[in-house]
C-alpha cells in the first residue's frame, strides 16, 4: 500500500505554469473545468440568441454575421442551413461542453476528493491529462465556426447518413462534420479518464471512517455518474470512430446503398443509419443522467443545510440514484420511436421509460418532504435549490407524455419536446449548476458571493425560464415543428407572436445571466473574505480552510465519525454536527 | 439579510477532532491498490466499447446482403500463439520477483520483445490481406476485421508501454520493486490476451 499511496502524493508545485496552467492538482483542475464550462456556456447562449432572433424576425440583419459567416448569414440573414448549423453547434457545446464538464467534470474535481478526505484524485496525471484533452476537444468543435464552410447541420445527433457522406450533405458536413466527430471521440476519451479517476477515488482513497454509508449525497451523485459515463462513452467513441472512418475511409458501416444526395449517387453500399441511432442514443439517453445526477446530488447535499433538518431517506435517495443508472441503460429506444420502430419494440422502450419516472419522483418528494416544515434559510443557493426541484419537476411531467409512443409519434417532431427537454436536463441542471456555484464559491475562491446580487439573478432567471419554455408546449401541442429556421407556412403564422414573445424572454434571460457573471467576478477579484464553514454544513470541505490548502487538509488527514446528514432541526446555533467532528458531539 | 451573506454571528462552531497521530495512520484494513482499481475499471470500459462493436457488426451483417466471407490469414494463429507465451513469460517473472527478484526482469523484457513481436505479425497479416485485394472499404467484413485488429493493437501498445514504465523502475537499483504497478500491467496483459481470443473467435465465425 505505502507504494500505491506514495503515487498520489506529489509535492507542492512552483512556477506559474505548474501551480496554474498545467497543474495536477485537483482543484485547479475543477476550476479549469468551470471556467471552460463557462466560456462554453456564453458561446452556447450566444448561438441560442441569434436563432431565437432569426425565428422572431427571420429577415431582419443581424449586424455583424455577415462578417462571421459570408455565405451562412450574406447580408446578416441566417439561412436555413446555417439556422441548423448554430442548432448543431448549439446543442453539441452546451450537452457536452456545459452540463457534462460544470456539474461533473467541475465540481466533481474539485469536490469529490475533498468530501472523502482524500489529499488528490488517484491519479493526478490522468486527471491533468483529462481536462487538457476536454479543452482540446472545445478547440476542435469550436474551430468548426472558421475552418471551411462553416459547423456541421445535422444536430447534436449527427445522424447518418447526413452525417456520415461528406461534403455532397451540405455546407459544413465537409471539414465541419469531421471536427465535429473528432472533437467528441476526442471528449469521450476525456470523460472516460475521468470516470475512472473518480471511481477509484471513490473506492481507494476514502479517509478513516468514510464508510459508503457515510459519504455525502453529491459524492455519491458523482460516483454513480461516473459508472454511467465509463459505460456510456464506451460506446459514443468507437460510433465515432466508425462514422468518421465512413466520411474518410470510404467505409460503409452507417451509409445504405443507391444513395443519392445533391445529385450524385453516393459510393457506399449496405450501411445502417438505424445502427447509428442505436449506438448513439445507448449513449445518449444515459448522457441525460450523467448532466442531471450531479445536480440530483447537489440539491441533495444543499437542501438540509438551508432546512437545517436532516434529508429524508438518504438510503433511498441512494437507491433511487442507483436504479436511475441501471434504467437508464434500458430506455435509449424512446428517442427513436418515430424511426420506423416495431410498435411492439417501442413498448419495450416505453415501459422502462415509464419505470424510470418513479425514482425520479421518489427523489423529489424526498426533497418536498425535507422542506415540508423546516425553517428554511432563503440564502441564494437554498433559491436555486428550490427553483431546481421546480423546473425539474416541470419539465418531468412532459416526459410522463412523451413516453408514450402514440403520443410521441405525434409530439416528437415538434416544441414540447423542445420545451421538455430544456426545462429537465437543461434549466434543471444549470440551476444545479448555479446552486453548486453559490454555495462552494467561499470555499472554491476563499470569498463570500452577493448575496442581493444572487437573488436578483435567481429571480429574473426563474421567472425567465418559465416565460421561455412553458409556451413551448403549446406550441408543441398546436402542431408547430422543431428544427425549421422560419414559419412561413399558413397553419404556422399565428404561431409568429408567440416565437417573439419567447424570444424577448430569451434576451432578457440571458441578458439577467450578466449579473452572475458579474458577481462571479467580483468575488474571485475583491469579495469579503469568507469563513471556513459559512453555510453551517457538515460535509469534510467546511472542515478545512476556504481555499483549502494544497494537500486539502494540511498534511492531518481528516477522521470521520459521523454521517452527513446530523442536523438538529432546531434552528439554533451549532444545531448540526461535522462529520469529523468527535464522535461523542451531538446537535445542539 | 444583508446584502452580503454573513454567517449568522452566534455560531460557535463544533469541536473537530485534534489532529493526532493516530488520525494518520490507517488502522482500517488495507484498502484497494488505485492501481489495480484502475486497470479494472479500464477493462470494463474496453469490454464495453467491444461489446458496442460486435452488436454493430452483427446488425452490419444482417443490415444488406454485401456481407464477404474470407479466409483469415494464418499468421493470425501464430501470432496468438506468441501473444499468449508473452502472457506466460509475464507470470513467470511476477511470480519469481516475490521470491527471487535476481534476474527476474529478464522474463518482462522477454514478454516486450513478444509482445512487439505480436504487433509486428499483425500487421504483417494486414499486409498478406492487402495483397489479396481486401482493404478498410472493400467490404464491411474486412472493416470489421481492420478495426477491430486495429483498436486491439492500438490497447496492446498501450501495454507495451506499461510495461516499459514497469521496466524502467525496475532497473532502478535504488528503491522497492514496483510490485502494485507490476501487478496492474500484468493483469492488463492478460486480458489482451483474453480480449484477443474472443476476437478471434467471432473473426473466426463471422467474417
Amino acid at each position: 500500500m505505502t507504494e500505491t499511496t506514495a503515487q498520489h502524493h506529489h509535492a507542492p508545485p512552483r512556477g506559474f505554469l505548474r501551480t496554474h496552467v498545467f497543474s495536477l492538482d485537483h482543484k485547479v483542475i475543477g476550476k479549469q473545468y468551470l471556467d471552460l464550462a463557462l466560456v462554453a456556456v456564453c458561446t452556447g447562449m450566444l448561438l441560442s440568441w441569434l436563432m431565437r432572433f432569426h425565428l422572431a424576425w427571420p429577415e431582419t440583419p443581424i449586424p455583424g454575421l455577415d462578417k462571421v459567416s459570408p455565405n451562412g448569414a450574406a447580408g446578416g440573414v441566417i439561412t436555413p442551413e446555417y439556422y441548423l448549423a448554430l442548432m448543431t453547434m448549439h446543442g453539441t457545446i452546451m450537452v457536452f461542453f456545459v452540463l457534462t464538464t460544470a456539474p461533473f467534470a467541475g465540481f466533481g474535481n474539485y469536490f469529490l476528493p475533498i468530501q472523502v478526505g482524500a489529499e488528490d484524485m488517484a491519479f493526478p496525471r490522468i486527471n491533468m491529462t483529462s481536462f487538457w484533452v476536454t479543452l482540446l476537444a472545445f478547440l476542435v468543435l469550436v474551430s468548426a465556426f472558421v475552418v471551411g464552410d462553416g459547423p456541421p447541420l445535422s444536430g447534436w445527433t449527427a445522424y447518418a447518413p447526413l452525417s456520415a457522406v461528406g461534403k455532397d450533405a451540405g455546407p459544413g458536413q465537409g471539414v465541419g462534420q469531421t471536427l465535429w466527430a473528432v472533437s467528441i471521440t476526442l471528449f469521450c476519451v476525456a470523460q472516460l479518464l475521468g470516470a475512472l479517476n473518480f471511481i477509484t477515488t471513490t473506492l481507494d482513497l476514502r479517509t478513516k471512517g468514510m464508510s459508503l454509508a457515510r459519504m455525502p449525497y453529491a459524492t455519491w451523485a458523482w460516483f454513480i455518474t461516473s459508472v454511467i459515463g465509463l459505460i456510456a462513452f464506451a460506446v459514443l467513441m468507437p460510433a465515432c470512430i466508425l462514422l468518421i472512418l465512413d466520411r474518410m475511409a470510404g467505409t460503409s458501416f452507417f451509409i445504405p446503398g443507391g444513395l443519392v444526395i445533391s445529385d450524385r449517387l453516393q459510393p457506399h453500399s449496405g450501411g445502417s443509419p438505424l445502427l447509428w441511432q442505436h449506438l448513439f442514443w445507448f449513449f445518449g439517453h444515459p448522457e441525460v443522467y450523467i448532466a442531471i445526477l450531479p445536480g440530483f446530488g447537489i440539491i441533495s447535499q444543499i437542501l438540509p443545510v438551508f432546512a437545517r433538518k436532516p434529508l429524508l431517506g438518504p438510503r433511498v435517495l441512494i437507491s433511487c440514484l442507483i436504479a436511475i443508472a441501471f434504467l437508464s441503460y434500458t430506455v435509449w429506444g424512446h428517442h427513436m420511436f418515430l424511426s420506423g420502430m416495431n410498435p411492439f419494440s417501442a413498448t419495450l422502450f416505453s415501459v422502462p421509460t415509464l419505470v424510470i419516472t418513479i425514482p425520479a419522483t421518489i427523489v423529489t418528494l424526498l426533497w418536498i418532504g425535507t422542506i415540508y416544515g423546516a425553517k428554511l434559510r432563503f440564502t441564494t443557493p437554498a433559491l436555486f435549490c428550490l427553483g431546481f426541484v421546480s423546473v425539474f419537476v416541470s419539465g418531468g411531467i412532459s416526459g410522463f407524455f412523451l413516453a408514450q409512443p402514440s403520443i410521441d409519434t405525434y409530439l416528437h417532431g415538434t416544441y414540447f419536446v423542445v420545451g421538455h427537454f430544456h426545462f429537465v436536463m437543461g434549466v434543471a441542471a444549470m440551476f444545479g449548476i448555479f446552486a453548486g456555484t453559490y454555495f462552494w464559491a467561499p470555499k472554491m475562491f476563499g470569498r463570500m458571493m452577493n448575496e442581493t446580487l444572487g437573488k436578483w439573478h435567481f429571480w429574473l432567471t426563474f421567472i425567465g425560464v418559465y416565460c421561455v419554455f412553458m409556451p413551448m408546449h403549446y406550441l408543441g401541442l398546436a402542431g408547430n415543428v422543431r428544427r425549421y429556421s422560419a414559419f412561413t407556412d399558413d397553419y404556422l403564422k399565428p404561431m409568429i407572436p408567440l416565437h417573439r414573445f419567447i424570444t424577448i424572454a430569451a434576451l432578457f434571460t440571458g441578458a439577467a445571466q450578466l449579473i452572475f457573471l458579474f458577481n462571479l467576478v467580483r468575488t474571485r477579484l475583491r469579495g469579503p473574505k469568507a469563513p471556513d464553514n459559512p453555510w453551517e454544513a457538515t460535509t469534510l470541505e467546511w472542515s478545512t480552510t476556504s481555499p483549502p490548502p494544497f494537500d486539502n487538509f494540511g498534511g492531518r488527514p481528516p477522521v470521520v465519525h459521523h454521517g452527513p446528514n446530523e442536523y438538529g432541526a432546531t434552528g439554533a446555533a451549532g444545531d448540526y454536527v461535522m462529520q469529523a467532528s468527535p464522535p461523542s458531539a451531538r446537535p445542539a | 439579510m444583508a446584502g452580503i451573506a454573513t454567517p449568522p454571528s452566534q455560531i460557535v462552531p463544533p469541536p473537530v477532532a485534534p489532529p493526532t497521530v493516530a488520525a494518520r495512520t490507517r488502522t482500517q484494513p488495507a484498502p484497494l491498490e488505485p492501481a489495480q482499481t484502475g486497470v479494472w475499471l479500464a477493462i470494463g470500459t474496453i469490454c464495453m466499447s467491444f461489446a458496442a462493436l460486435t452488436s454493430a457488426m452483427v446488425v452490419r451483417q444482417g443490415a444488406a446482403p454485401d456481407w464477404r466471407h474470407f479466409q483469415l490469414p494464418y499468421l493470425l494463429y501464430v501470432n496468438t500463439v506468441v501473444l499468449m507465451a508473452s502472457s506466460a513469460t509475464l507470470e513467470w517473472s511476477r511470480r519469481r520477483m516475490a521470491t527471487v527478484p535476481v534476474g527476474a526482469a529478464s522474463g518482462v523484457y522477454l514478454t516486450l520483445a513478444l509482445g512487439l513481436l505480436f504487433v509486428t505479425g499483425q500487421v504483417v497479416a494486414w499486409r498478406q490481406l492487402a495483397a489479396q485485394g481486401l482493404f478498410l472499404a472493400t467490404a464491411p467484413s474486412s472493416s470489421f476485421f481492420y478495426v477491430f485488429t486495429a483498436l486491439h493493437g492500438l490497447h496492446v501498445l498501450g501495454g507495451l508501454a506499461a510495461l516499459s514504465y514497469v521496466l524502467r523502475r525496475l532497473r532502478r537499483i535504488a528503491g522497492p520493486v514496483p510490485r502494485a504497478a507490476l501487478r496492474a500491467a500484468a493483469v492488463y496483459w492478460h486480458f489482451m490476451g483474453v480480449l484477443w481470443l474472443y476476437l478471434l473467435v467471432i473473426l473466426a465465425t463471422r467474417v
